[in-house]
C-alpha cells in the first residue's frame, strides 16, 4: 500500500510540472510575442522594446520557464505588470480569503450531503427520497450565478437577512466574516450538495444489493443499522472520491461565486487581470488554482485506497 | 409520444419541448423579437409596458428582443463549439485506437494532462493572452473540450477495432482514414449522440460563465451570459433583471439533461426493451 501511495504522489508531482510548462506554453503560442500581446494598438517600437526588455524576452523560452518556475517555488511570482506590485504581495492576502471560502462552504455541505444521501438511502421511493431527488437534480443543472441573485433577490434584498456583497478585508473579525460569506457560502453548498448527496445515495444503494446485506435484512435488523454499519464502510471509497473531486470543483467554481457576490478571492483577481493582459499574476494564479486541483485529486486518490481493504493488503 | 421505436418519458417530452421552442427561437429571431437587439427605444431601465413585456435593459434596448437575440448567440456557438470539439476529439480518438502503439500513448498522456487541470484556469490563461475574440473562443473551448470527447472516442473504438469486420478492412489493405468513417463512426454513433447532449450543456454554461465574467462574448452582441453581468447591478434595486437571462440558460441546461438522462436510461436497459 506504502508503494502505492508513493507511487500516486509522485505522479501528482509530475502532473503539476507538466501542468506548470502547459500554463507557460499558454503565453507561448501568440502569433507575435506577449509583449505585443501586451500593448496591442498602444504599440510603438520603443515602447514594446523596453517592455521585452522588462519581461526578460530577448532570453528563451526555456530559460525563461526555468526562472519563472525556480522563482514561483521560491514565491517570487514577479511583478504585476498592470500595477508594478509583487504578484506574492497581492494575491496572498486573496488567497487566504478563497480559502476561507472554500473551508467554509466545505465545512457546511459536506456534512450536510452525506448526511442528506444517507436518509434518502434509508428512505429509498419514499416522498423524502423523491423530494431530494427532483430537488438535487434541478440545482446541478442551474448555473452558479442563478442561484447566486435569486439568494441575493430574496435573501438579501426582500428579506434583509443578509448583505449582498461580501466586501470583506483582513482586519475584518471572524464572526462578521462567517455573517458577510454566508450567502456566497450557500450559493456554493447548494451547488456541491447536490451531486455529493446524489453519489452517497448511489453507492449506498448499489451495497445495499450484496447478499449480506440480504442476510443483515435476514437477522431482522432496522434498516438504519443496516445502512450505517452495513452498507456506509463499504460505499466509502466513492463517497470519498466524490467528496475529493467536489471541493476540487469548489476550487473552480469559486471564481464565479466571488464575482457575483465582489468577494475579494483569488478567483476575482484572477478574472480582472485577465481581461487587463496581466500575465504574470493570471500565471501565478493559474498555477495556485492548478496545484490545489491536482492536490486535492491525489489526496481522493489516496483516501480511497486507504479506505479499500483489498487494496490495503500488500500483494 | 415514441421516437426510434422507444418511449418518451415525461421528463424528456418536457425536455424536448424546451429544445424545439429555443432552437426555433433561436433560428427565427429577427422574426420572433419585437425590436433589433441594438436600437435604444427608451430610457434606461424603464418599467415593463403593453410593448415591452419585461422592461428596458442599462442601454434602453427591449429586454425580450436581446433575450431572444441572444438564444441565436448562445445557442449557435455553443453548437459550434461542440460540434468542432466532436470533430477533433473523435478523430483524435478513432485514430489513437486504430494506430495504437506511440501514438495511441502520446495523446492519451496528452489528454490526461489536460484534463488533470482544471479548464476554467486553463482558458484564463489563453484568454489573457489572446483576447476574447470569437474565433479564439471557439478554438480554445473546443480544444479543451474535445479531450473529454477524445476518452469516450477512444474507449467505444477500442472495443470495435478489436471485432473481425474491421480486422477484415484492415486485410483488404484499407488507410486509417476509411476505417476511421467507414468501419467504426457508424457503430458508435449511439453513445456518442447522448455525450453530444452533455458536452452541449457543458459548453453552453462554460460560454455564459466566461460571458458572465466579462471574457466571453463581447458587446454590442446580445449573449445570455452577458446580459446577466449587464444586468447584475439592478438586483440590489429590486429588480430581477438579472434573473431572466440566467433563468433561460438553467431552463435550456435542465430540458438538455432531461433529454439525456432519458438517452442514458435507455442505453442501460438494453435496446429491446423499449421496443
Amino acid at each position: 500500500m506504502g508503494k502505492l501511495i508513493v507511487q500516486r504522489s509522485l505522479l501528482g508531482i509530475v502532473t503539476l510540472a507538466a501542468a506548470s510548462v502547459l500554463i507557460f506554453i499558454g503565453t507561448e503560442i501568440l502569433p507575435g510575442d506577449l509583449a505585443s500581446a501586451i500593448l496591442q494598438n498602444s504599440a510603438t517600437p520603443e515602447n514594446l522594446a523596453k517592455l521585452r526588455l522588462d519581461l526578460g524576452l530577448d532570453r528563451p523560452a526555456i530559460v525563461r520557464y526555468f526562472a519563472w518556475l525556480f522563482g514561483a517555488l521560491r514565491g517570487d511570482f514577479g511583478h504585476s505588470l498592470a500595477n508594478g506590485r509583487d504578484v506574492l504581495e497581492e494575491i496572498a492576502p486573496r488567497f487566504a480569503n478563497t480559502m476561507f471560502l472554500a473551508t467554509y462552504a466545505a465545512v457546511v455541505a459536506v456534512p450536510l450531503a452525506v448526511g442528506l444521501g444517507l436518509a434518502a438511502a434509508i428512505r429509498q421511493g419514499g416522498a423524502f427520497d423523491r423530494l431530494v431527488n427532483v430537488v438535487t437534480l434541478m440545482t446541478i443543472s442551474v448555473p452558479e450565478y442563478f442561484l447566486a441573485y435569486l439568494l441575493i433577490k430574496y435573501v438579501a434584498v426582500d428579506l434583509g437577512w443578509f448583505p449582498s456583497l461580501a466586501n470583506v478585508s483582513s482586519d475584518t473579525p471572524f464572526g462578521d466574516r462567517l455573517y458577510y460569506a454566508f450567502l456566497p457560502m450557500l450559493t456554493l453548498v447548494l451547488v456541491i450538495v447536490a451531486h455529493m448527496m446524489r453519489m452517497t445515495r448511489a453507492s449506498v444503494l448499489a451495497v445495499m444489493a450484496s447478499p449480506y446485506i440480504e442476510m443483515a435484512i435476514l437477522k431482522g435488523l432496522t434498516k438504519t443499522r443496516i445502512v450505517l454499519r452495513h452498507a456506509l464502510p463499504n460505499a466509502l471509497a466513492p463517497i470519498i472520491s466524490v467528496v475529493a473531486l467536489n471541493l476540487a470543483y469548489l476550487i473552480v467554481g469559486v471564481v464565479v461565486v466571488e464575482t457575483v457576490f465582489v468577494y475579494p478571492g483569488l478567483g476575482q483577481l484572477m478574472v480582472d487581470e485577465v481581461s487587463k493582459h496581466d500575465v504574470p499574476v493570471v500565471q501565478a494564479c493559474g498555477l495556485i488554482f492548478a496545484a490545489a486541483f491536482i492536490l486535492l485529486n491525489l489526496v481522493a486518490d489516496i483516501l480511497s485506497i486507504l479506505s479499500n481493504p483489498r487494496l490495503r493488503q500488500p500483494r | 409520444m415514441r421516437i426510434l421505436g422507444h418511449k418518451l418519458s415525461v421528463t424528456a417530452q418536457i425536455g424536448l419541448a424546451i429544445i424545439a421552442v429555443n432552437l426555433i427561437v433561436a433560428v427565427f429571431a429577427p422574426l420572433v423579437a419585437p425590436y433589433d437587439q441594438t436600437t435604444i427605444l427608451g430610457d434606461a431601465w424603464a418599467d415593463p409596458d403593453i410593448h415591452h413585456w419585461l422592461g428596458l435593459d442599462n442601454l434602453g434596448r427591449d429586454i425580450v428582443s436581446r433575450l431572444i437575440y441572444g438564444a441565436r448567440m448562445s445557442i449557435g456557438l455553443a453548437l459550434v463549439i461542440t460540434a468542432l470539439s466532436f470533430c477533433i476529439g473523435i478523430i483524435t480518438g478513432f485514430a489513437a485506437a486504430v494506430t495504437g502503439g506511440w501514438v495511441d500513448q502520446a495523446l492519451s498522456r496528452l489528454v490526461d494532462l489536460l484534463l488533470s487541470m482544471p479548464t476554467l484556469i486553463f482558458a484564463f490563461v489563453i484568454l489573457s493572452v489572446l483576447g476574447s475574440g470569437l474565433p479564439v473562443l471557439i478554438v480554445t473551448i473546443a480544444v479543451l473540450d474535445s479531450t473529454k470527447v477524445f476518452r469516450l472516442a477512444r474507449s467505444v473504438a477500442v472495443g470495435i477495432v478489436s471485432l473481425e469486420f474491421v480486422e477484415a478492412a484492415r486485410l483488404r489493405g484499407e488507410g486509417w482514414w476509411w476505417i476511421i468513417t467507414r468501419e467504426i463512426l457508424p457503430n458508435a454513433i449511439a453513445p456518442l449522440t447522448a455525450e453530444f447532449g452533455l458536452r452541449f450543456c457543458f459548453t453552453f454554461l462554460f460560454i455564459a460563465a466566461l460571458s458572465f465574467l466579462g471574457l466571453g462574448v463581447q458587446p454590442p452582441d446580445a449573449d445570455w451570459g452577458s446580459m446577466v453581468k449587464d444586468y447584475r447591478d439592478m438586483i440590489n434595486f429590486g429588480s430581477a433583471a438579472p434573473l431572466y437571462p440566467a433563468a433561460a440558460i438553467a431552463i435550456l441546461t435542465i430540458g438538455v439533461n432531461f433529454v439525456v438522462d432519458w438517452m442514458l436510461s435507455m442505453h442501460s436497459r438494453g435496446q429491446g426493451e423499449g421496443a
